[in-house]
């Protein structure tokens, strides 16, 4: 049962924090990669899902579901903060 | 998951790819059938004679009439001109974005309804691959979520295969049916590695900015069209005007268009045509080389001035519609094409081995019941893997079969398609699990064998009459029935139920798993990743 649960838990984070992450990321490099607008999204949306893919191998490869979830949102408050800084939620 | 990275992986590749097989298994078939779409499409309409060379401006012309007197109020026409594979006028056109798309064919020499058989021919198969005949929101995100679930079952497999090089050249057939079944899916998983990778990826990205929208949002406060202008993809559509408009002849702007690109003019959109801001847009066929970039000329409805037109794109645009354009593969050569046909096959045998893998792996020992999920598993994997050739034979023969002038024929043809696909499926519950097997990948052998002779009894065109226009096709279909007919030989033969360690334990004791019986907690440790370890 717990262990049912633990991987229920991996799946939900994978899913909604690896895209998460890479959402919060391609917004982030949209607005700071040193390039034409058009040009940032474009590159930002192509490596996103390479991110998500990233994301979700680091839920299910970290040591436990804790682990996996502190790594995560700490790496979306400090891709969140980013864009607070850059004015991305203006 | 389980202690150590590669454990994990193993786990993270089994069930992940288990989950999405099904669906993955009809949209890799679907979507290798799509590199023949058009020839698919010529097949499915054989009144239709390739190759006459019909006027663009014209044919322009009279898809304007047609749509002036049918939907003069609609937010956008989009003309596709006939093409000399594709001797039709093919019309889209939208009332507004809510309302379903609606769609004519036209005789390109008279601008009348064609008098082909009513048939969605290789495009029912091209939607399908990425929509799954749902409403396209719908079937856009489910296939994407199965794609980028693929994408981690394959990067996950691939960290869990230590060995991919020698295992390249392992095939342990008669080894037992679990080895036979991993080196299967290895091989055909890691001989076409690049080709998966590649079409998960770029399949991905052919809807990229609907599945993660945030750059739009973050750069230009949500305003795509305006993303696309500034990207270089389309030129700027002006806002309707709001009163009513007279719109130009086509066919002087469709001359003036083709006179300065030389690739083909393949569609003409009109936006807001009946309003006095109308704006016309000739859109090229894409230029030589990867990227999946159409050139587009746009005009001024009211006057036929030229309001602008797309030149060249920036890099990382460039690889951005690159990878749309690997995805596509118009690029193609025949060679390549065939190529890619074969990766796209292998893929789909990829993910049937996988599915089988995970059951026999799990086959419950003698005295055991089996559990409720082997049964589904099972279950699921001949409805969707021996269930869809069935479905796509049934679709081809309907085409054949059903009077030229039925109405709704085209929709007939794919409730036939869905009908025959869900019959093999229940079927399959009631026969023994290895019969089912073997009775409907026979039945699907049988049909793809009776193919080409429906076709040349009911249109009175085959090889041996000189008629060699569906050459390819015939033999694509007897190919297709006698691979599906040795499945069927293979499914059936008697083989041991039980896996071969059983049998001889003491042979080779670590390299692969005990048997556990399904439903318990240790059967998640079952075949890979121990296999690979020790192997």
């Amino acid at each position: 049962m717990v262990y049912r649960a633990a991987v229920a838990g991996r799946v939900v984070l994978a899913i909604l924090g690896g895209y998460g992450v890479a959402s919060l990321c391609t917004a982030l490099l949209s607005l700071t990669l040193p390039l034409v607008r058009s040009e940032a999204v474009t590159l930002a949306t192509l490596v996103s899902f390479a991110i998500m893919v990233a994301a979700v191998v680091y839920v299910f490869a970290a040591r436990s579901l804790g682990r996996a979830v502190v790594g995560l949102g700490s790496l979306s408050l400090l891709l969140g903060g980013g864009l607070w800084l850059v004015n991305g939620f203006a | 998951m389980r202690q150590g990275f590669r454990q994990s992986m193993a786990w993270l590749h089994t069930w992940s790819g288990l989950v999405v097989g099904w669906v993955l298994f009809a949209v890799f078939v679907t979507g290798t059938a799509t590199y023949y779409r058009a020839e698919i499409s010529e097949w499915m309409r054989p009144e239709l004679q390739a190759g006459a060379s019909i006027e663009s401006g014209r044919a322009a012309d009279l898809a304007a009439d047609y749509l002036k007197a049918k939907a003069p109020d609609a937010q956008g026409w989009f003309i596709g001109l006939p093409q000399p594979e594709k001797p039709l006028i093919e019309l889209h056109w939208w009332k507004d974005l809510v309302s379903p798309m609606q769609h004519a064919l036209l005789d390109p020499r008279t601008g009348a309804p064609t008098q082909a058989r009513d048939t969605q021919g290789g495009d029912f198969l091209y939607r399908f691959h990425f929509e799954l005949n749902m409403p396209p929101l719908w079937g856009r995100w489910i296939v994407g979520i199965c794609a980028m679930i693929l994408l981690v079952a394959l990067v996950s497999g691939i960290i869990t295969h230590r060995r991919i090089f020698a295992d390249f050249f392992t095939f342990r057939r008669h080894k037992s049916a679990q080895r036979g079944w991993l080196d299967a899916h290895n091989v055909t998983g890691v001989l076409a590695l690049p080709f998966h990778l590649m079409i998960a990826y770029t399949g991905i990205v052919t809807l990229a900015p609907m599945y993660v929208p945030w750059g739009i949002t973050a750069a230009f406060d949500g305003d795509a069209p305006r993303f696309f202008v500034e990207a270089g993809l389309s030129p700027e559509v002006r806002a309707p005007a709001g009163k009513p408009g007279g719109l130009v002849s086509l066919a002087p702007l469709v001359a003036a268009a083709e006179a300065r690109v030389s690739e083909p003019l393949e569609h003409v959109a009109v936006y807001n045509p009946g309003d006095a801001a109308a704006t016309i847009v000739a859109i090229f066929e894409e230029r030589k080389g990867l990227a999946h970039l159409h050139p587009q000329i746009a005009f001024d409805g009211a006057t036929g001035a030229e309001l602008g037109a797309t030149g060249a794109v920036r890099p990382a645009t460039h690889i951005s519609t690159a990878f749309v354009g690997l995805h596509e593969a118009h690029f193609a050569g025949p060679a390549l094409r065939a190529l890619f046909f074969l990766c796209g096959l292998m893929g789909a045998a990829a993910i049937a081995s996988g599915l089988v893998l995970w059951s026999v792996a799990r086959l419950p020992k003698a005295d055991e019941r089996p559990g409720f999920g082997f049964r589904l598993v099972r279950a699921l994997n001949v409805g969707a893997v021996a269930g869809l050739p069935v479905g796509l034979a049934a679709y081809f023969l309907a085409n054949r079969l059903l009077p030229v002038g039925l109405a709704g024929r085209a929709d007939i043809e794919v409730r036939i398609f869905f009908g025959a696909w869900a019959m093999i499926a229940l079927a399959g519950l009631l026969r023994p699990h290895l019969r089912a097997w073997r009775e409907s990948l026979g039945l699907a052998s049988l049909l793809f064998l009776a193919i080409p002779v429906v076709s040349a009894l009911t249109t009175g065109a085959h090889p041996f009459d000189g008629e060699a226009r569906f050459l390819g096709f015939d033999a694509a279909m007897l190919a297709t029935g006698l691979l599906l007919a040795f499945a069927a030989y293979e499914a059936g033969r008697a083989r041991p139920q039980r896996r071969a360690v059983q049998a001889d334990p003491a042979a080779e004791p670590a390299r692969i798993p005990a048997p556990r019986p399904a439903g318990t907690p240790q059967k998640r440790n079952a075949a890979l990743p121990q296999a690979r370890r020790s192997a």
